[in-house]
């Protein structure tokens, strides 16, 4: 019997982590569904970017109260998880504050901890009074509505119940050390929860010890449960956050880059020895899609960008297009990109990683043309996001869809494609004209 | 008006064996539209007054593709970019100085991967190394203590960062520079990029144009000076459906130093 609980720790450890490792590989399988794209280059730049953007959130402070509550709340999670190894520890080997041997660096690890405790459960209480008192605009557009916006709430109710389990563990265990009860080690320093035992001064040592192992196990089994919800949560950026900075963009906003299938088309064109009748070669693959239509059309990294993906709304709230009341919003393109991952992922599932048509595609299923004519490609969104996401590409490419594979452009651009291909410009002038200005007054 | 404006074409250049220091790359806005075609006479009075051996391609130039690649036709596109670098690739040009920020994008940033490798400036950052060259003097004149202030192109600032070039031309005007609410990384879009300057804007409650043109005028400004001829359609629009066309200025950097020395 003595064993039971370490078994039981064992069991719960290895489902915790057992199905958080299958849901990693699930989404690494909806990720490569998209096209290779080269991004070995620049390994040192790719480094770089990584280290200041996602481990030094660089972006975040660009909005200095969001920015530096996060940062607190990013700390406070970092570190503070140097303890879960404590508690695992623990745990599996039936042992308590095993590393309490430390002195007085556990001490001071213990109370860094404590004070990271509370200025968590500070910032994460702000950060809901933001979304549900003050109701800032950008947590309540269209694509907010329903579990997008429970989501958000759930995360920051979460992180503060294994904040305030986190605090009364200690409290409880630091009460019973006072009251030299067995197998409480005297160790560490509690800054912040001997104020909390103050509360459980009349309680016995049996109920404090209840207390303490009560709080102890919500606490582990409550991260462990954190660590499975983040699957299927925008709060997947913890982790890939890494990544996505990693694979970001590197060349300047405004370059967009040039269709590879197209020049080849173009290069045959032009070449004045090719032979426009010619039949194709025997082994000439199918002629590539143009642009994108479904996310299987868009390369990796642009699904990797979905998964990404916090729904802060920083980009939507900076879209000129946005701010002007039109339907386009960065985030929501984002999001449609990754529920429709998640729909075509669902559906592999089901067919034995087969995927099957389901009449559904991204394109007007999810991401209507009107939200992809809106955008004025200011590359504000690219610009605006914490952690490298280019929603731009993705209304790039299914612009590109629409146009070369279905000659959907609005009538104006028709008319200004035209231009271009009949007289060099995106009016109706000649050419020949085109130095008449340096002969006018 | 001053004198005739002296504009070579790479043509005539390369008739008479000559090869200019930098192609002026006029653009189809600088070459047919009524505004911009004032941003680039006053382009190339500077050029004039400073001696810079320049060309254009006059005819012989045809529309970037970059409208149409932002619409999403890269096949058009790349048959304009590729027409484009063999002209200038024939002509052996090196390097590229555009008053229009979508044309310089996509000249410096899109045409080296087509087989077109020059170095490609905005005017803005041309006109001030010629001012360090000492080959420009500039004055402040009837713009001295004037409130301006700088709209971005996107096309200039957060797609290429190029943010202080024309900021220390204003300065060196001695004219005093405000910011708007949202400026340089964070600036505001006037709406034109990504080929909305050739169709009607989605539906919504207000033209983003407008939206940009009241950052502006927060500012108390005299002048907007702006570094793109579609910019400059869009915020003298703005200022217009605000009927404030009387008292406030929109200008491109161009103008506002051949202005301020009578050019």
């Amino acid at each position: 019997m003595q064993y039971v609980p370490n078994f039981l720790f064992v069991v719960i450890l290895v489902i915790g982590i057992g199905f958080f490792t299958r849901n990693i590989f699930r989404l690494r399988r909806n990720i490569l569904l998209g096209k290779d794209v080269d991004v070995s280059d620049n390994r040192s730049q790719r480094w770089a970017n990584m280290t200041r953007i996602a481990l030094g959130q660089t972006k975040m402070v660009v909005r200095p109260i969001p920015g530096i509550l996060h940062i607190i709340v990013y700390l406070g999670f970092i570190i503070i998880n140097l303890e879960v190894l404590e508690i695992i520890i623990d745990g599996i080997f039936g042992t308590h504050r095993v590393f309490a041997g430390l002195g007085g660096l556990y001490d001071f690890l213990i109370a860094s901890f404590e004070i990271l405790a509370l200025l968590v459960i500070v910032s994460v209480t702000i950060f809901w009074i933001r979304r549900n008192i003050i109701r800032l605009k950008r947590f309540f557009k269209p694509e907010m509505k329903g579990w997008p916006k429970m989501d958000g709430n759930l995360i920051l109710y979460i992180e503060l119940v294994l904040m305030l389990l986190f605090l009364t563990m200690n409290a409880a265990d630091f009460q019973l050390q006072q009251l030299g009860a067995d197998h409480y080690v005297q160790a560490g320093s509690f800054p912040v929860s001997k104020y909390i035992s103050a509360l459980f001064a009349d309680m016995s040592i049996s109920n404090l010890i209840l207390l303490e192992r009560v709080t102890w196990w919500m606490h582990i089994v409550g991260i462990l449960f954190f660590l499975n919800y983040l699957y299927y949560s925008k709060h997947l950026h913890i982790l890939l956050a890494f990544p996505n900075t990693f694979y970001g963009k590197l060349t300047p906003k405004g370059q967009f880059k040039n269709l590879e299938s197209v020049t080849n088309e173009v290069k045959l064109m032009m070449d004045p020895s090719a032979d426009p009748f010619a039949a194709p070669a025997e082994d000439a693959s199918e002629p590539e899609k143009f642009g994108a239509s479904d996310v299987t059309d868009l390369n990796w990294v642009q699904l990797l960008n979905a998964y990404s993906c916090t729904e802060c709304g920083r980009c939507t709230s900076e879209c000129p297009a946005n701010l002007t009341g039109k339907k386009l919003s960065p985030r929501k393109i984002m999001m449609d990109t990754r529920d429709r991952l998640e729909e075509v992922g669902k559906i592999m599932d089901k067919n034995k990683g087969e995927f099957k048509e389901d009449g559904k595609q991204l394109l007007d299923d999810y991401i209507t043309r009107e939200e992809l004519w809106a955008c004025t490609s200011c590359n504000a969104c690219v610009e605006a996001c914490p952690v490298s996401i280019d929603p731009l590409s993705i209304i790039m490419d299914m612009r590109q869809y629409l146009v070369m594979e279905q000659s959907a452009a609005p009538s104006d651009l028709n008319n200004m494609m035209g231009n271009i291909e009949n007289n060099g410009a995106p009016w109706p002038f000649n050419q020949m004209d085109r130095l008449n200005w340096s002969k006018e007054s | 008006m001053a004198s005739e404006l002296n504009v070579p074409t790479m043509a005539e250049m390369f008739a008479s064996g000559q090869k200019p220091e930098v192609l002026f790359w006029v653009g189809c806005a600088g070459s047919f539209d009524d505004r911009a075609k004032k941003i680039t006479k006053a382009f190339v009075k500077i050029l004039n007054q400073a001696n810079v051996s320049f060309a254009v391609l006059g005819t012989e130039e045809s529309c970037t593709g970059d409208p149409a690649k932002r619409a999403g036709n890269e096949f058009l596109f790349q048959m304009q970019a590729v027409t484009n670098i063999e002209v200038m690739n024939a002509y052996e040009v090196k390097k590229v100085v555009t008053a229009c920020p979508h044309c310089f994008n996509t000249l410096k940033n899109e045409y080296p991967g087509l087989g077109g490798n020059y170095e490609v400036v905005h005017h803005t950052q041309f006109l001030k190394q010629l001012l360090e060259e000492g080959r420009i003097t500039m004055e402040g004149g009837s713009y001295k203590g004037k409130r301006i202030t700088y709209h971005d192109p996107c096309y200039l600032g957060r797609a290429n960062n190029v943010y202080e070039a024309p900021r220390d031309l204003i300065r060196k005007l001695d004219a005093e520079l405000v910011e708007m609410k949202s400026c340089k990384q964070r600036g505001l879009c006037c709406g034109a990029g990504g080929a909305q300057m050739f169709k009607e804007p989605e539906k919504g409650d207000k033209d983003i144009n407008v939206e940009r043109t009241e950052q502006a005028l927060e500012t108390k400004p005299e002048i907007i000076a702006a570094g793109c001829p579609f910019c400059n359609t869009m915020m003298t629009d703005g200022v217009k459906s605000k009927e404030k066309e009387a008292s406030i200025a929109v200008l491109d950097i161009a103008e506002l130093i051949a202005n301020a020395q009578d050019l």
